[in-house]
């Protein structure tokens, strides 16, 4: 395959897969009530995929942030959600303070 | 500025108020921050030699940035076009629940089917919090309009932010793009734990965040799914079985 076209093939691929899921969760929602045992079940298993998906990000993350030492991925994050419930939950002082965190670790 | 304001409207005056509202919730913390870590992909896009166009494209057509950064390195180490379809699709599955979760929510009589499978595409983490606390207790017609707009401004500033990335790669430092991509999962994390009214929520959350890397570990590609199905099954069943004890409903 020319090395041009891949890359475009390849992103083509990756929307499909995308929206596979979203397009399947609104065929099978549409028998479902907002309220009753299913729809509980299914946010829960959609929380806990979630907080997987966070806690990997953070302590496994792929890609660059894995670069950044686990010990200070963890000292931002603790910064970030000391930040956060200090200034009563204000996200963007939480965030704001995690990320400048990271910065200052990795620059150091 | 909060995450949420402390009461909610209970309906807006109108639908397009509803779409307003929906609007001006996520223009402020949550568009800057989503804004932000699209920065970091956009300068990503940059040092890995891509296009402008192909990241504009990816964060058009996929938008969900941790599928999405899973797509470009595939692409950069050059696996075969199989491995990255089930690599997106298992990084994206978390998208089955959270559709079918919040897609009842939105429903209003009378609107065509068509309406939900194109607003599904506006389904990402961030819009999805902000509609499962708001549109339950919206008046029905209002609860799509609301989750549109605020999901539709947060795509935008995905976009925006994609491309200020990219145009501003060369001129700022790594470490900061480092930092940007940072942001994503600690804005997620904040995001939760400003939410856990009921029950299950930090339940769920306990348990994900607990097997997530773990699960990864045992399993890197389909990890996740197992994670969101196995961990969420048994925090279902915690919390209806703490109901039971206490003799509840």
């Amino acid at each position: 395959m020319s090395a041009a076209g891949l890359p475009w093939i390849a992103l083509l691929l990756g929307i499909v897969a995308t929206y596979f899921w979203r397009g399947l969760g609104v065929a099978l929602a549409r028998r479902m009530k907002a309220e009753g045992a299913l729809i509980d079940w299914v946010g829960c298993v959609a929380y806990a995929l979630l907080a997987g998906l966070i806690a990997r990000m953070i302590i496994l993350p792929v890609g660059p942030i894995a670069d950044i030492p686990l010990t200070q991925r963890g000292i931002a994050v603790a910064c970030g959600i000391a930040a956060y419930f200090i200034s009563r939950k204000n996200i963007l002082v939480g965030v704001l303070t995690g990320t400048a965190m990271v910065a200052l670790l990795v620059t150091l | 500025m909060p995450d949420a304001p402390p009461e909610f409207p209970a309906a807006y005056s109108s639908v397009r108020a509803a779409a307003f509202g929906g609007m001006r919730d996520a223009i402020a913390a949550p568009s800057l921050v989503l804004g932000a870590s699209y920065v970091g992909f956009g300068s990503l896009i940059r040092e890995s030699g891509l296009g402008l166009g192909w990241g504009m494209a990816s964060t058009f057509g996929a938008w969900a940035l941790p599928g999405q950064i899973v797509a470009l390195e595939m692409v950069m180490v050059g696996g075969s076009l199989a491995a990255l379809f089930l690599a997106v699709a298992a990084t994206n599955f978390r998208l089955l629940p959270m559709t079918v979760s919040l897609v009842p929510h939105l429903r209003a009589p009378g609107r065509p089917a068509w309406v939900y499978y194109l607003a599904a595409h506006l389904i990402a983490v961030t819009g999805w919090a902000m509609g499962m606390l708001r549109c339950p207790s919206l008046p029905p017609e209002q609860r799509l309009p609301y989750f549109a707009a605020a999901s539709g401004t947060l795509w935008i500033a995905s976009l925006a932010g994609t491309a200020l990335g990219f145009l501003a790669a060369g001129s700022v430092p790594h470490v900061v793009s480092l930092a940007l991509l940072f942001l994503n999962p600690l804005y997620f994390l904040l995001v939760f734990l400003g939410d856990l009214r009921q029950r299950w929520r930090p339940i769920a959350l306990a348990i994900g965040f607990a097997m997530g890397p773990l699960m990864h570990l045992a399993e890197p590609s389909w990890g996740l799914v197992i994670t969101g199905l196995v961990g969420g099954t048994a925090a279902f069943l915690l919390d209806r079985s703490l109901t039971a004890l206490r003799g509840g409903r």
